[in-house]
């Protein structure tokens, strides 16, 4: 097989295109993106260190916001891929192969775009460097500096070493450029340098689990550390770190699907990758729904009056159509992973108007959620007026019914495609675990223990203009990454098939030898 | 070493917020705008705090004005990465304006809500007589802050040093009860505020902070605050 032509190899070809030729839908794409940072840079810079935080809607008490959410955001989606690449890694999953290098590249993107925010959050950015300068090492803030430049360091590194091989690939293919040959680190591919690169790998994999867990642990620890209703939680650092991984997962399938169809990558990004991570979604998303539940009954059942002014902000307060919002998009993602299981099928003098039906209903559903949580005061929680009559039971059962019916209305898109069907539960649980990260930060802000006023939060243009930027700057990341790495890892594709044929091998030798016996 | 604290007599205290005046012009707190105050970003070192208790017809409302608490155990010390806020050894707990990175963290670990952020730069409005501005009639020994670091009260700390430069001339001890006075206590028309050390004996702080109508606000969390109210009746 490596005696074949180089440019023969379809691997290689489908691999390195992207690099190799750039279509105006890319220069497109980044003008747009470069155009959306700048905005943020603009309001950033010009707006809000010319005039200090006042141009947020941040206020007392709500003295934190958008800004927090995103960071926290992101920094979960940094678990898309190391974590997921690194525990296929050690669990050997052969599958993971053509899925890490995108996996990886976006835990080191999301990295660079999330504690970004905590600078855009300080009021005094220009004294950054006292976090170094006298630093307290009994703050979370602290421990946040530390692992995250940790993991930081480590998500580079577990990216670059696999890396190395196609580096130098691209060195052979692309005299011209420079830097790959400084990159390649003068990669021969000898047995020495192959076997002291799987060894680096494996380490490397071991390790950043850890540390991973830790990072989006000691993020939950800012919160859980104070004694804040809702904040002051055991569970928060297991529930973050699973929030993470769950948005991770969700982040790494939006952006293998899109790479599949933009690079034609249909031929390594079977639907078999689809319907594996989807069953990791699912598992990750019924863990999340533990978690919830788990943290919202525990705080309902105690009944503590701080606590529950927080709790029912979320519930019926300014804060139900987001809190309910988040609902809605996780249980559209869990339905939209396991209806199409089902069994379903429309009667045949049905499907005529279905088909008309169906995405009426899916607007109509959506719309229907909308003036549902709007309306103060019907998504009270479960026993706040159970001696209530019909009505308020029955708005409550359209909560549980409105994901499934929404989901029905999409059914015969989602059903025996799994690119499809990932890809929209990946679109509701991004919006869903950002919402999950506002709605865990703000209300409890608003409602503090001893409150003088009413509190609100609006966010102003200029926190969602540096949201905007912060989007807009990790994907341009990722689209100039791709088009200079090949975002399929060649070499460890190849080893894979190696290993894959040699194991044929053995088995065929083994094979004829049993079957040599009884001759 | 004294351990400063404060006593206010609710069944003294009629609300006239006298003392949030008298810490405005002492500590050179912003004038804040209309629109500041509409959008919650006044800062009062000491608020005067309205509790309604009680459900309609058996309505009633006490204030109850609310400096910082002076923790002994103070939840907002902790948390700040790079220690712009720390307790002293008499009990004050203070901020390092230029060090402060402006984070926030303290001031959402306060479980008492007083600590304040700079959200602008502070505009000191021209005066109407004269034409000179307002900060000419800034307090010399206070520093004022600038845009993004976080303030709060600080017992007026600027008023110990002094107090304790005039016993050292007057070749005596700083009293336990007298020398040093905050300003929102000095300016307290009903004499419903009382300051001093609550560690010494005799000093009315300390008696009446053990008096049987004595209680801190949200004891329960453990913060050990050193202002004690007394309870109204
Ligand atoms: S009252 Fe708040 S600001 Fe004052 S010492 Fe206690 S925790 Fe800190
Ligand atoms: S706002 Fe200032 S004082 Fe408060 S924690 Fe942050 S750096 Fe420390």
């Amino acid at each position: 097989m490596r005696s074949s032509t180089p440019s023969i190899d379809p691997l290689e070809a489908t691999a390195l295109r992207p690099i190799q030729q750039r279509s105006s839908g890319f220069y497109l794409l980044a003008f747009a993106l470069v155009a959306t940072a700048l905005w943020g840079v603009n309001a950033l810079v010009f707006h809000q260190w010319r005039n200090g935080l006042q141009v947020t809607g941040l206020n007392c008490p709500v003295f934190w916001g958008v800004y927090i959410t995103n960071f926290v955001f992101f920094v979960g989606i940094s678990h898309a891929g190391t974590l997921i690449s690194a525990i296929l890694r050690v669990t050997g999953q052969e599958w993971r192969r053509p899925i890490t290098r995108m996996a990886e590249a976006i835990t080191v993107f999301a990295l660079m775009v999330g504690p970004i925010n905590v600078i855009f959050d300080m009021g005094r950015p220009d004294r950054m460097l006292n976090i170094f300068k006298h630093p307290n090492f009994n703050s979370p803030l602290l421990w946040d500096v530390c692992c995250i430049s940790v993991y930081f360091v480590g998500s580079i590194t577990f990216l670059y070493l696999p890396m190395i091989p196609d580096i130098a690939l691209l060195r052979d293919r692309m005299p011209h450029r420079r830097f790959y040959r400084i990159l390649a680190l003068g990669w021969k591919a000898t047995d020495r340098q192959k076997h002291r690169l799987e060894k680096a790998i494996v380490v490397m994999s071991i390790a950043i689990i850890p540390i991973a867990v830790s990072v989006h642990t000691v993020v939950s620890y800012v919160f859980a550390m104070t004694i804040k209703p809702m904040w002051h939680s055991t569970i928060f650092g297991p529930y973050f770190v699973v929030g993470a991984i769950y948005s991770g997962i969700a982040a790494l399938l939006i952006a293998m699907v899109i790479l599949r169809k933009v690079y034609h990558f249909e031929e390594y990004l079977k639907p078999e990758h689809f319907r594996r991570l989807g069953f990791l979604l699912l598992t990750m998303c019924c863990l999340w729904f533990y978690f919830t539940f788990s943290e919202f009954l525990t705080t309902f059942y105690g009944q503590s009056p701080e606590e529950m002014k927080v709790f029912y902000g979320k519930m019926s307060g300014d804060y139900r159509l987001l809190f309910w919002g988040m609902v809605f998009c996780m249980w559209t993602t869990f339905f939209t992973l396991t209806l199409p299981w089902l069994p379903l099928r429309t009667p045949a003098p049905l499907r005529a108007p279905a088909r008309v039906l169906r995405p009426i209903l899916a607007i109509a559903v959506v719309a229907a959620f909308v003036a549902i949580s709007q309306r103060a005061g019907t998504m009270t929680t479960l026993a706040m007026d159970l001696r209530m009559p019909l009505p308020p039971f029955l708005e409550r059962s359209m909560m549980a019914i409105m994901p499934i019916a929404f989901v029905w209305s999409l059914l015969p898109y989602l059903r025996n495609n799994p690119i499809v069907s990932s890809f929209v539960a990946s679109i509701f649980v991004v919006i869903g675990m950002w919402l999950e990260r506002f709605v865990i930060v703000v209300p409890t802000l608003v409602n503090p223990r001893l409150s003088w006023g009413v509190a609100a939060y609006h966010p102003s243009w200029v926190e969602w203009s540096l949201t905007a930027f912060d989007f807009a700057g990790m994907v341009l990341l990722f689209v100039l990454f791709s088009k200079v790495f090949p975002m399929l890892p060649i070499w460890e594709m190849r080893e894979g098939e190696l290993a894959e044929r040699s194991r044929f091998e053995t088995q065929r030798v083994i094979m004829d030898r049993a079957s040599e016996v009884p001759a | 070493m004294p351990r400063w604290g404060m006593v206010i007599d609710l069944d003294k205290c009629t609300g006239c917020q006298a003392c949030t005046v008298a810490c405005q012009t002492e500590n050179n707190l912003r004038p804040g705008s209309v629109e500041e105050s509409q959008r919650g970003r006044i800062i009062e070192w000491i608020h005067v705090l309205p509790v309604v208790e009680g459900e309609y017809p058996h309505v009633k409302t006490r204030y109850m004005p609310v400096p910082c608490q002076h923790c002994d155990n103070p939840p907002c010390t902790r948390v700040c990465p790079v220690r712009a806020t720390y307790k002293n050894d008499e009990g004050i707990v203070a901020q390092i304006y230029p060090r402060c990175i402006g984070c926030r963290y303290c001031v959402n670990a306060c479980p008492y809500t007083c600590k304040f952020f700079n959200w602008s730069q502070p505009d000191w409005p021209e005066s109407t007589h004269g034409g000179k501005s307002l900060s000419a009639a800034h307090n010399p020994d206070v520093s004022v802050r600038p845009v993004g670091v976080t303030e709060k009260c600080s017992f007026c700390s600027h008023r110990l040093i002094k107090a304790r430069e005039q016993a050292k001339s007057e070749e005596r001890p700083l009293r336990s009860e007298g020398d040093f006075v905050p300003a929102c206590v000095e300016a307290c028309p009903a004499e419903a505020m009382c300051f001093g050390d609550l560690d010494s004996p005799g000093t009315a702080v300390s008696e009446l902070s053990r008096s049987h109508r004595a209680f801190r606000l949200q004891e329960e969390l453990g913060a050990e605050p050193k202002v004690y109210y007394l309870t109204e009746g």
